[in-house]
């Protein structure tokens, strides 16, 4: 278990609303939830979520700590912002499903191999070394994230794919060699950085 | 009719050898044709889009496009930020808005952008293009540049998730929007407004780490658009676009179907309607041809 995990249990025990609240992208939400449903129904991946919105947040309500953070239901957001245009209440659903994502991430709760956190995580890497993605080597990230050997494996089962959108110019294989970039590269890289440490700062502050 | 000046966004994939160069093609030949000039934002970065908050977290996410906004407000003072694609435009406006409300949120992604010696101020508009073309331009605007009508083609109008929610286009509804549908109308061909899967999910971003269930929805929405007798889909969104189209093949042998439906872009068929050629409509960027377009084209 991550020290900060640990610290966060310390500090909240008797409150995981109150945890949420605090640490989580518009946490201070939750309390708002009246419990209608209508998000859970409203999401396209909504078969796959162990937890559907609705219950997650009245597990929030319930100190269901474990069961919140260590379920995968939340990286089943699509983004798609249906539970947001919905919600009776206003609640920024999508917005708080990513900060309870991200929240259980970064207390390493997050399960092994989420391939949807997975991809953010090289999604976030991918743009950080040039500030622009480079989608040549986003796709050979995804393919090579379980090792060299299942990496031929996806590179030859989509290689049709990627043949298509060469020859529609809408791939460049060039693009393996340094690609596309912003230009003040170093500026980018430090604004980030400063972002990343007043983040941190912040999350260590409520520990 | 006055030329209309915008500060560009034209985000990742519209870049060079990248998944949309097909729509900033089209895009910029439509706008050519309709008196837009884009002044690119320069030195852009990404947006992060839909899916680098697992990475990313909320003020490195937030600073990014608060560095686009900075950049705009210095080089394109005065000009309304407008992008062509839905997650860009999303962020974007989305950050100015969490900046607007959030005091400390303000100071933070200040503090981080001073690195790079830039200054937040947020007061630019962050628009969608096809908020230009419904609430600047106008359909019968669109109606009046038309040379070649794309008659006798029958069009579903995907528009999806992002472009629609959370903020969607001045009186549209977020169930039910109807300016696609007018577009396609505008440019003479037939619209399908009753086509059930205009704002089904994609499954965007996760098209690529959940491919099982983001294909099962893909498949309902080319579908749906057989059903209507749709002879092609058209869309405003760079990755409904790509999901849409580049994945009919694992559909088809996945459930056995033989999908083989064109997926374009609004400004795809503005292009061609306008009257120009078959690549300034960026028709060779099709990985599934779109046959009807290319006739109208070519004549």
């Amino acid at each position: 278990m991550s020290d900060l995990n640990t610290a966060m249990i310390e500090k909240y025990r008797s409150s995981f609303l109150k945890e949420v609240e605090a640490n989580v992208e518009e946490g201070e939400w939750v309390k708002m939830c009246m419990q209608c449903g209508v998000c859970s129904g409203s999401c396209p991946l909504g078969k796959h979520w162990d937890h559907p919105p609705q219950e997650i947040f009245m597990m929030i309500r319930a100190n269901k700590r474990d069961e919140v953070l260590s379920t995968d239901s939340m990286w089943m957001c699509t983004s798609c912002y249906n539970c947001i245009a919905r919600c009776p209440r206003g609640l920024p659903i999508t917005h708080i499903m990513h900060g309870l994502a991200v929240y259980s991430k970064r207390l390493g709760l997050t399960q092994k191999k989420q391939p949807t956190a997975e991809f953010s995580q090289i999604f976030w890497d991918n743009l950080m070394k040039k500030g622009r993605v480079n989608e040549l080597k986003l796709g050979l990230s995804m393919y090579f994230k379980d090792g060299f050997g299942q990496g031929i494996k996806n590179a030859m089962a989509n290689q049709k794919l990627g043949q298509n959108m060469m020859k529609a110019k809408r791939m460049n294989a060039m693009e393996f060699f340094g690609g596309h970039s912003v230009k003040d590269l170093s500026g980018f890289q430090k604004m980030v950085k400063k972002a990343q440490e007043i983040e941190e700062g912040n999350l260590k502050d409520a520990k | 009719m006055a030329k209309i000046e915008l500060s560009f966004y034209p985000g990742c994939s519209s870049q060079k050898g990248a998944t949309s160069s097909n729509y900033l093609v089209s895009a910029q030949t439509m706008c050519e044709e309709l008196d837009i000039q884009l002044n690119e934002i320069p030195d852009w970065n990404c947006c992060g889009a839909s899916i680098g908050y697992g990475g990313g977290g909320e003020l490195p996410r937030l600073a990014l496009s608060a560095r686009n906004i900075a950049l705009s407000e210095e080089h394109n003072a005065g000009q309304e930020i407008v992008a062509t694609c839905a997650a860009c435009w999303l962020s974007t406006r989305e950050a100015k808005e969490r900046l607007h409300e959030d005091e400390q949120m303000f100071k933070d992604a200040n503090a981080a952008l001073s690195e790079a010696g830039l200054k937040y101020k947020g007061e630019s508009n962050v628009r969608h293009m096809v908020e230009v073309l419904v609430e600047d331009i106008g359909f019968d605007t669109i109606k009046s540049k038309v040379k070649k009508p794309l008659e006798g083609i029958k069009i579903a109008g995907y528009v999806g998730c992002q472009t629609n929610r959370p903020f969607g286009i001045a009186g549209e509804s977020f169930e039910n929007p109807q300016y696609l549908d007018r577009i396609v109308e505008s440019v003479g061909a037939e619209s399908i407004p009753t086509y059930e899967k205009k704002v089904q999910c994609c499954g965007g971003a996760l098209a690529f780490s959940e491919p099982e269930k983001s294909q099962e929805m893909i498949k309902g929405i080319i579908e749906a658009a057989y059903d209507n007798g749709a002879d092609m889909i058209v869309t405003p969104c760079p990755l409904c676009q790509a999901n849409v189209e580049i994945y009919q093949d694992n559909i088809n042998e996945t459930y056995g179907t033989k999908f083989n439906m064109p997926v374009v872009y609004y400004s795809t068929l503005m292009s061609v309607a306008f009257g120009r050629n078959a690549t300034d409509a960026a028709l060779n960027g099709q990985v599934i041809p779109a046959k009807k377009l290319e006739e109208i084209a070519n004549k």
